[in-house]
């Protein structure tokens, strides 16, 4: 199987989707860009046209709007943004609208609309351009959250997210882009809700999302030489969010290490610490520990940034002191 | 015009009786808009609205006896319950949901354009909001989108001058709401919105300009709704002010002028009365539709947050 790198899995991805189903389009900020979307759209207008692939007008409200009319009028959009940041202008459609409309009309239009949106974290681009707000979106029944972390997941999820027939929230991480792994030619999906065990080991689990979950592979390989087995969970699925792959690494490990780029306060972490201490509370040997990023807005200055971002070595020192607490 | 009439007037009844809870928004006074404007498509147009939908959606077709019954909370209403007065539904007639977020079904509405013109179905989207929806972003970034795609959408203002208790006035610099059409590049048309004709006419020429591929068009209609903003109440929002404007505008009632009009056409009286009394036939059937319509089970709670077949 050949390699690609996660950006180009992701461009494929929507290729693919373009060439298969005459109801896919794609609108959004940046898209005819030569750099706006990190080559994960490259010229994809030149071999299907601006009328499917619409770089629009900067009105994340209308776009994301539009989209999400479209899905209920039987098309499949995937609509960009490619900021996370951006794509709070148009909460309204995304969470009153679309999240609600299955529910609100019994199930008798649906909303199979693919929200994208970018996290553009680092190079000094500071707190409007740089935020992961994914854990705000995973509160909402109705809305679908995927983080795939690897090329092969990316590509998958996007096919799954399109075929869904709900609206899902797709969340790209630009520090993934580069990422380089097998991807198969061919269509497949990669199913919305499993979480996946990436390492395995018995001393600590470390349960991540994105790039965090290759930081926490990272870790793991760290740690292995020095006798710590750390079991990486990544979950690639917020909403739904798999319960059951996570408690039964727990229930193992007997140790709970939480890896998210989001915020720590109400970030993944406390949610999937809240489901451990429901469903294996007798299992955990050590307190959770909650590896994310602190409280503050996204900095500019690079030396600020350092001290910003976790990254492996936060994972690392986390699960020393999980091991070390029991 | 006088089914949706008399169906509000019931409905505003059920609710001063306590038999109706869900906020009912009523479109007594506006009926001319809904009627004229959905005179003026086909039954696969799409059509979207708002928080004051009973109209639109009778007016585009929707079942009264769902309608009536979803009210009233009930497992036969359009939306199973989960709706009430402010999210009707009625696919097989191309309302795709109507929901109370102020402005909030514009870009849908112009979605369902886009849709439209990257399918080649033919369709026109409809969208119907009040004039407080104009003070909305949502409203300024639709319009300029179906303009720049040149989208088959007609957007209807139904400004009824107040947003809540708040006269246009006392919202925005000027009355005139037609006049962001033109800074839009969508023509703005300003109707007499009590004038069912009047906006049939409007209606057709937008629709019409929709469909050659023209784009969308603004249609400003002019009325005044007779309740409150919510509820039956006749002077509930701005006092006796408004009971004092209010007197001229029951004097320009739609209903009332359509009748003149078709009796100096040669309709008959009886003739009138007939439509009256069919209506009031199906409403009493309706209600009791509705009454006699179980609750949604309790078990049910969870159904539906996710579409489980494919779309």
């Amino acid at each position: 199987m050949r390699n690609l790198t996660y950006a180009q899995a992701i461009r494929e991805a929507h290729a693919q989707l373009l060439r298969s189903d005459p109801r896919v389009f794609l609108l959004g900020q940046g898209l005819w860009s030569p750099w706006y979307a990190g080559g994960t759209l490259q010229d994809l207008e030149l071999e299907f046209g601006r009328a499917r692939v619409i770089d629009s007008p900067v009105s994340e409200n209308a776009t994301t709007g539009a989209a999400v009319g479209a899905a209920m009028a039987g098309m499949r959009p995937i609509v960009f943004h490619p900021r996370m940041d951006f794509m709070l202008l148009a909460v309204d459609p995304i969470v009153n609208q679309a999240a609600n409309w299955s529910y609100l009309f019994a199930g008798q239009v649906g909303v199979p609309v693919v929200i994208r949106a970018s996290v553009n974290r680092g190079g000094e681009q500071g707190a409007q351009h740089s935020q992961a707000v994914h854990a705000m979106f995973m509160h909402v029944p109705g809305l679908k959250v995927v983080m795939p972390s690897t090329p092969h997941d990316a590509k998958g999820m996007l096919i799954s997210a399109v075929r869904d027939g709900n609206p899902v929230l797709y969340i790209d991480d630009r520090w993934l882009y580069g990422e380089v792994g097998a991807v198969p030619e061919e269509m497949y999906s990669v199913p919305i809700g499993p979480a996946v065990v990436r390492t395995s080991g018995s001393d600590a689990t470390v349960v991540a999302t994105s790039y965090m979950a290759r930081e926490a592979v990272a870790a793991a390989a760290e740690l292995r030489p020095r006798g710590i087995g750390v079991e990486v969970v990544d979950l690639r699925s917020l909403r739904p969010l798999d319960h059951e792959t996570v408690v039964t690494s727990v229930r193992k490990t007997g140790r709970l290490v939480t890896a998210d780029g989001g915020w720590l306060t109400g970030g993944v972490g406390a949610e999937v610490a809240a489901i451990v201490a429901s469903e294996a509370f007798e299992s955990l040997r050590s307190p959770v520990v909650r590896v994310a990023l602190p409280d503050v807005p996204a900095p500019t200055s690079r030396a600020l940034e350092q001290a910003y971002y976790p990254a492996a070595r936060h994972i690392v020192a986390a699960v020393e002191k999980a091991v070390k607490s029991t | 015009m006088v089914r949706i009439r008399l169906a509000e007037e019931r409905v505003a009844d059920m609710v001063e009786a306590g038999e109706i809870r869900t906020p009912c928004h009523l479109y007594i006074g506006q009926e001319a808009i809904a009627a004229g404007i959905c005179a003026a498509v086909s039954r696969e147009d799409y059509v979207w609205g708002g928080h004051r939908s009973h109209g639109h959606y009778l007016a585009k077709g929707g079942s009264l006896r769902q309608m009536i019954a979803e009210l009233l909370g009930k497992a036969t209403g359009c939306s199973g319950g989960r709706g009430g007065s402010m999210h009707l539904v009625a696919p097989e007639v191309g309302i795709l949901g109507t929901v109370p977020l102020v402005a909030a079904t514009i870009p849908l509405a112009v979605g369902a354009g886009l849709a439209t013109k990257l399918n080649g179905d033919g369709r026109v989207s409809v969208s119907f909001f009040g004039d407080g929806a104009a003070e909305e972003g949502h409203f300024h970034e639709s319009l300029n989108l179906a303009a720049v795609y040149r989208l088959p959408v007609v957007f209807v203002c139904e400004n009824n001058l107040y947003s809540s208790h708040l006269h246009i006035l006392e919202r925005r610099g000027a009355d005139n709401i037609r006049d962001a059409g033109v800074v839009h590049s969508v023509p703005g048309i300003t109707v007499d919105g009590n004038d069912a004709s009047a906006v049939l006419e409007a209606g057709r020429d937008a629709v019409a300009r929709a469909r050659a591929g023209d784009g969308p068009t603004l249609l400003e209609c002019r009325t005044y709704r007779w309740r409150g903003h919510v509820g039956p109440a006749w002077d509930m929002d701005v006092g006796v002010k408004r009971r004092d404007e209010l007197a001229a505008w029951i004097a320009a009632d739609p209903i009332k002028r359509m009748g003149e009009r078709l009796l100096a056409a040669g309709v008959t009286e009886q003739e009138l009365q007939a439509v009256a009394e069919a209506a009031r036939a199906e409403i009493d059937e309706a209600v009791e539709f509705g009454r006699a319509s179980p609750y949604p089970e309790a078990s049910d709670l969870e159904r539906h947050v996710f579409r489980d077949r494919d779309a």
